[in-house]
């Protein structure tokens, strides 16, 4: 296990911000670390990247403890964090080339690199200007692009398109998936369970400081139960009929069935409706949200 | 450390000094009014308040000594609130999480802070010859001159820098380094000790600046020097040692938290 976490523990003050979490994520694979504001995600990261020390609790990455060895830490990861950590009134370019001499690349390396990075992000054109003229989105894309210049080992994202618009956001899941093609270990963090299923391999749910589940997207999603469609009757007369003809969780006047989302489904649940002379009143399709996880595992 | 060692510390130092330079040329607000903040200050004591204040010699000869520490002062609160701003803005973290000598990016600030003082102590030095100041001293009481302020400006940088690292915002750094803008004007800068009431007197002659400003003074006016000398290399040396250690231990523990 390329990290390694046990009992990490943290408070600030009388609040406890982390109560006892343990996490490993194999190499080359993709954890993350989802769960709402407040949740300890960003004070996780911060630990295993050696800015804060945990109260109690131990970490390794690459054999490394962070407590004790916090330089060769230093040596083989690379942080993003929520906000751009980017200098605004450098250019893009000597942001990276400064990133790239602090992580003891030579000269030419880090020359060599910037222009790579500069290539695979797009933003060649704006190499020249100051950071302070970039939009958010070119902003994160060159925040990652200088966690990137001297090939970590480890990759932390923290909250990666928090705050960016949909096409941004994209653009930023496919470098994401770019790096996690070329074999480069990641913990992110999200509080979007789309990307968390788009990204990761593992997903660990944390929730006030502790872990409430982890596993697979799948798993989880069949934990909580997956999709389903909601049909609203106006009279619990057709409900109980129609909840007689599909198996489903009758839930005041709405009948919840179990779905995989597909057309082919919605036309089924129809038709069945149609045949018996059922209108129900409404129709929707439902898909699990975090909110839903939330609620089903720490109800 | 090692060998090798020493050599990345440097090397992370020149990266840090190289960024903090040119963040500093940028930043155009600031350089302007470390600039010519000083030499308005001049201008006003030389011309407005110079006429009524009697120290026994053209009050222009007088007071150039005072106004080119008043001006470290100026430039040292503007190098603890870039400080400030660096370490709240999201650059600071990147930088912690760098295998780098914590050392370097407190360096960086520190030489840009300096080079930006000695800039603006230059121009006021030009300006004041401009205006009618006529040392008298030669070549080595120039040097000895310079090296005391830029002993004083190095060490002046440090605090401010720790101050910087302490601060919870740019605006609390601006407050905390209002004593540095606002000792020289309880010492003898720009009126002789011997005018002020007894109470404060004894404050006046005996903190730092007073003795960095009559070195200076005797130096480059010939001034009797008494043990001003000793006294202000001592100051000196002290703050700096005191300052270099402050700020480098509140940056380690600010990233402990």
């Amino acid at each position: 296990m390329i990290v390694e976490a046990t009992g990490l523990r943290k408070s600030y003050g009388a609040t406890d911000v982390l109560n006892g979490v343990d996490l490993s994520v194999a190499e080359g694979s993709v954890l993350a670390l989802l769960g709402p504001n407040g949740a300890g995600k960003t004070t996780t990261v911060r630990i295993l990247t050696t800015l804060t020390r945990p109260d109690s609790g131990t970490a390794t990455i690459a054999g490394y403890d962070v407590l004790r060895e916090p330089a060769r830490v230093r040596g083989v990861i690379s942080l993003t964090g929520q906000y751009a950590a980017v200098d605004e009134n450098q250019t893009g370019r000597e942001n990276l080339v400064m990133v790239g001499r602090l992580m003891h690349l030579g000269r030419r390396t880090a020359q060599r690199r910037t222009t790579e990075l500069l290539e695979q992000f797009g933003l060649t054109d704006a190499m020249d200007r100051r950071v302070r003229t970039y939009s958010g989105g070119m902003r994160r894309k060159l925040d990652l692009a200088m966690s990137l210049i001297a090939r970590p080992q480890v990759i932390f994202l923290d909250e990666p398109t928090t705050g960016l618009d949909p096409a941004s956001r994209f653009a930023m899941w496919d470098a994401i998936a770019e790096l996690v093609r070329d074999g480069t270990t990641i913990l992110l963090t999200t509080q979007y369970l789309e990307e968390a299923d788009r990204l990761a391999d593992r997903i660990v749910l944390l929730d006030e400081g502790r872990i409430v589940a982890s596993g697979t997207a799948d798993a989880l999603k069949t934990q909580i139960g997956g999709e389903r469609i909601e049909l609203r009757f106006s009279d619990e007369v057709q409900l109980l009929k129609a909840a007689g003809v599909l198996s489903g969780v009758v839930d005041q006047l709405v009948l919840n069935v179990p779905s995989d989302g597909t057309a082919a489904h919605l036309h089924q649940v129809l038709d069945v409706l149609r045949d018996n002379g059922l209108t129900p009143e409404r129709v929707s399709s439902h898909r699990p949200t975090l909110d839903d996880v939330f609620l089903a595992l720490t109800a | 450390m090692s060998h090798q060692g020493v050599l990345a510390a440097c090397s992370d130092a020149v990266t840090m000094i190289d960024r903090s330079v040119r963040l500093a040329r940028r930043n155009v607000d600031t350089l302007f009014v470390s600039l010519l903040l000083p030499l308005l200050m001049m201008a006003l004591f030389v011309y407005v308040f110079g006429g009524a204040i009697n120290t026994g010699t053209e009050y222009v000869n007088y007071v150039v000594p005072g106004i080119l520490l008043l001006t470290t002062g100026y430039g040292a609160s503007s190098t603890a609130m870039v400080v400030a701003d660096d370490m709240h803005g999201g650059m600071i973290d990147r930088l912690r999480s760098l295998p780098i000598h914590s050392f370097a990016v407190l360096t960086g600030h520190v030489v840009a802070s300096v080079a930006r003082n000695a800039t603006s102590t230059a121009i006021v030095i030009l300006a004041s010859l401009a205006m009618g100041f006529r040392p008298e001293g030669g070549v080595l009481d120039w040097l000895a001159a310079i090296s005391l302020l830029l002993l004083y400006v190095v060490a002046l940088s440090w605090l401010a820098a720790g101050l910087g690292v302490i601060a919870k915002s740019v605006e609390s750094a601006s407050t905390l380094s209002f004593f540095m803008l606002f000792l020289p004007y309880l010492s003898s800068a720009f009126v002789q000790p011997e005018s002020m009431p007894s109470w404060l007197r004894p404050i006046s002659e005996h903190q730092p600046i007073t003795p960095v400003i009559e070195t200076v003074r005797s130096l480059l006016i010939g001034t009797p020097m008494q043990n001003n000398g000793r006294v202000a290399l001592a100051w000196c040396c002290g703050l700096l040692l005191f300052s270099v250690l402050l700020a480098t231990s509140l940056y380690r523990r600010r990233s402990n938290r």
